[in-house]
């Protein structure tokens, strides 16, 4: 056991070629599809925050409970539709690191919005007043609020990159965890913890908990730092 | 440039929720004299000053002021300052912004507003760290820069301890002299006093009373504002 974990520091020490493929690969698809949400995503927040429509209040109860999706059911559907008689099939994208991209931002995407939608309209609660006295209005209030709280929307992000790094479920499903193709951190933990290789497991295990300690950190510093810059 | 007032309220109402919250307000505002709008907890004080300042329309009956661009010659300052992340300076000159003031003009103006309320030392502290009573003199900074015509502050120094509130106090007495028509709602009789010229009086969203200070407080008319000026329980 011992040996095991000293092998896994060593292979995280030694620079590992195949270890730190497996990290690159995580990182390129979990930033891609934290791009891709977030484009997506703070829009959305945003419009649901200030948006007076029918059916609001039931949007963002389902907004916030699709922040618990469950990454197999996720991974499931993106696999049923991109599987080659689903209706996505033609574009070739099942077991490619694109249709991991695709699982993992709609994961993300709730958790992006429902924050961002709480951000934005706790801001608009108290700043639209103020705005409107001032003769501001329409998308140049919108701009004014998003800089305002943009350290809060930053948590969001960060929050989704989180959420994104650390799943298993949907990346394994719709990438298929193919060796030097779709293999990422978590995936390959999984397959290597049965086959009983568990230094290169516990290696990634370690690299993954220093990357979520790090965002997280990261969010935490952000934050503290806008508070006394700010206020 | 005409002036935007007087500002009248024809057979003004508001109701939110079922419930009537401003009933047929009638009343015209002149240059000149600060206006005082008195009034309990709950009387409706708030909504008509939003009423008359335009964040609030009416749900039925008429808000005319009589100039054209009214909406960018007034202002309005709040019980609770919202101040902008960023410095107390960036937040004048975001409003001069607003209010399209060229670009090369706003600094100078936002000093001077700044210092005009005696926030000048402190021009580049984030605003939000301010305290209370700095806060709220930042906003009477933002107001002061756009020179409004007119100035509505509802109840600016309830949350404000005494010296904070002689401050705001002195500031708005700086407006009122420089020309700016003061309309102000409080509960606090001395501050009436201190401030006021004229006297509106609300109950229960009716405009019950309005009468010059110097009459009002030693004989109000009516049985409400009477009751108010003594001090009385309204249910006793």
């Amino acid at each position: 056991m011992l040996d095991a974990l000293f092998s896994g520091l060593q292979l995280v020490a030694t620079l590992d070629l195949q270890l730190w493929q497996i990290v690159a690969l995580s990182l390129a698809v979990s930033l891609s599809a934290v791009a891709l949400a977030s484009m997506l995503g703070l829009p959305l927040g945003a419009a649901i925050a200030v948006g007076r429509f029918p059916g609001r209040q039931a949007v963002i109860v389902v907004l916030n409970a699709l922040m618990g999706l469950p990454p197999v059911v996720v991974g499931l559907v993106i696999y049923l539709l991109l599987s080659r008689a689903g209706p996505l099939g033609a574009f070739g994208l099942l077991f490619t690191p694109k249709a991991m991209v695709i699982a993992q931002t709609v994961l993300v995407l709730p958790i992006v919005a429902a924050l961002a939608r709480q951000s934005v309209e706790d801001a608009w609660r108290e700043y639209e007043e103020q705005l409107r006295s001032l003769g501001v209005e329409g998308a140049r209030a919108a701009l004014t609020v998003l800089w305002d709280i943009r350290f809060s929307l930053l948590t969001a992000v960060l929050a989704g990159l989180g959420r994104a790094s650390a799943e298993v479920g949907a990346v394994m499903i719709v990438g298929g965890n193919i060796d030097g193709v779709t293999r990422v951190m978590t995936t390959t933990i999984a397959l290597e913890t049965s086959k009983g290789d568990l230094p290169l497991a516990l290696g990634l295990g370690m690299v993954l908990i220093a990357i979520v300690l790090a965002l997280n950190a990261g969010a935490h510093l952000i934050k503290e730092a806008a508070q006394r810059r700010y206020g | 440039m005409s002036a935007i007032l007087p500002l009248r309220l024809e057979d003004v109402s508001f109701a939110a929720g079922g419930r009537m919250i401003i009933e047929r307000a009638t009343l015209s505002l002149e240059p000149g004299p600060s206006t005082i709008i008195l009034g309990a907890n709950g009387a409706g004080k708030s909504v008509l000053m939003r009423l008359m300042h335009g964040l609030l329309a009416p749900s039925s009956g008429r808000v005319a002021w009589s100039g054209d661009g009214a909406r960018r010659r007034q202002a309005m300052v709040f019980q609770r300052p919202v101040m902008l992340r960023r410095s107390a300076l960036a937040n004048v000159t975001y409003a001069l912004a607003a209010a399209g003031v060229r670009a090369a003009e706003r600094e100078r103006l936002g000093h001077e507003a700044l210092d005009e309320v005696g926030l000048g030392h402190i021009a580049q502290r984030p605003a939000r760290v301010l305290s209370g009573g700095e806060q709220q003199r930042l906003a009477l900074a933002r107001a002061w820069a756009l020179h409004p015509e007119v100035l509505f502050l509802d109840e600016p120094t309830a949350s404000l301890d005494p010296g904070a509130t002689r401050e705001i106090e002195t500031i708005i007495k700086a407006f009122d002299a420089a020309g700016t028509k003061i309309v102000m709602s409080t509960h606090s009789l001395g501050q009436a006093r201190r401030l006021g010229d004229e006297v509106i009086y609300l109950h229960q969203g009716r405009v019950v009373e309005r009468a010059p200070i110097d009459r009002f407080f030693p004989h109000p008319a009516s049985p409400e504002a009477a009751a108010f000026v003594k001090g009385e329980l309204p249910w006793a």
